[in-house]
């Protein structure tokens, strides 16, 4: 089923970007530490809201209202881990086609991504959401989802 | 004599086993940096609410109260997989530069957390609900964010040694500040 997308994956692994990152001695380390802070600034913002949704952390507010303050740190995590990752990607492309962490992982963030921005953006958007089976269903998978995104990536490197 | 004692360390059967286990290392590894978000994120947040950032109608007590517990977890899981890391081969981490650039930083980020928590935070309810806290506050968000994300970046770089002793010639300043004891330049 994957097997047609490998020359896509070679044509990646050649690129401009993908040489320049394998050829240098620091670049890898160095943008994968920024991946791992836009991580800590995604963890958090995802957390937030997903522990008021499960009724935890700073229930005193409403849902919107952490929903609302997070989205921002939100979006900046999202954004600076895939302008981190895509270069990482582009470096070892080939080694990703053949890692089975790696597709797991792009499965379950196309997932997550989904999840956040349609179901529990769109949800923690109504004013009146409060803790209920509702909003605690809707944390838990999203703390389920990004650990899982998280952990396949991290096994990406040990696999 | 901290040399000989993790020389010691290093030759304890449980240690050796754990750095040649195929996977109890890895889940520890694992577990050390999946829990990273948990920690820094959380403690993130609260930095930017102490900075007046944001969560402004978020009283600062409601993060040091409601959120600081699930930090605290954080930070529990950390040092316990963060010094069986260093337990499973401690003599190169000793040597290692990053490695000790990374616990000087431990050790002011965990000043700055104590004197917040020991003096600053004691004024927190004259200015709970202020958009911007005072600029104590402030400025010990800002430090806490500075070196919680150089604590990130270089516990990263640890598996990454370009200043390995084995390395040779490096700058006399990179030797001195990794320790590192070079042959006939004794």
């Amino acid at each position: 089923m994957i097997e047609p997308w490998l020359p896509f994956f070679e044509w990646c692994e050649a690129t401009t970007i993908g040489n320049a990152v394998r050829m240098s001695l620091w670049a890898f380390p160095v943008i994968e530490a920024v991946h791992l802070l836009g991580l800590c600034v995604l963890g958090g913002a995802v957390l937030l809201v997903d522990l008021r949704m499960l009724g935890l952390g700073l229930k005193q507010q409403r849902i919107a209202e952490v929903a609302r303050d997070s989205r921002r740190y939100l979006v900046v995590g999202v954004l600076v881990m895939i302008a981190t990752g895509v270069p990482l990607f582009l470096s070892e492309a080939i080694k990703c086609f053949y890692n089975q962490s790696f597709w797991v992982k792009m499965a379950t963030l196309f997932v997550a991504l989904l999840f956040t921005f349609f179901v529990r953006e769109r949800a923690a958007h109504d004013d009146t959401l409060d803790t209920s089976t509702r909003s605690r269903l809707i944390g838990a998978a999203s703390i389920a989802i990004w650990f899982t995104v998280a952990a396949a990536g991290r096994w990406i490197g040990f696999s | 004599m901290i040399l000989t004692f993790l020389e010691w360390m290093q030759g304890t059967g449980w240690s050796i086993r754990l750095l040649e286990s195929l996977y109890v290392w890895p889940l520890v590894e694992s577990t050390h940096v999946l829990t990273i978000p948990l920690f820094v994120g959380t403690a993130l947040m609260m930095d930017l609410r102490l900075m007046g950032l944001t969560f402004k109608s978020v009283p600062v007590s409601a993060f040091t109260g409601r959120m600081l517990p699930w930090t605290r977890a954080g930070g529990a899981i950390l040092v316990v997989t963060g010094l069986l890391l260093f337990y499973s081969s401690p003599v190169p981490y000793y040597y290692n530069v990053f490695f000790r650039v990374k616990v000087v930083l431990l050790i002011l980020a965990a000043l700055n957390v104590w004197i917040f928590h020991s003096r600053i935070h004691n004024t927190v309810a004259e200015w709970d609900s202020d958009f911007v806290p005072p600029r104590a506050a402030r400025i010990s968000g800002i430090v806490s964010l500075i070196s919680w994300a150089l604590i990130v970046v270089t516990g990263r770089v640890i598996a990454y040694n370009w200043f390995d002793c084995d390395i040779q010639p490096q700058p006399d300043w990179v030797n001195w500040a990794a320790g590192c004891v070079i042959e006939g330049q004794q």
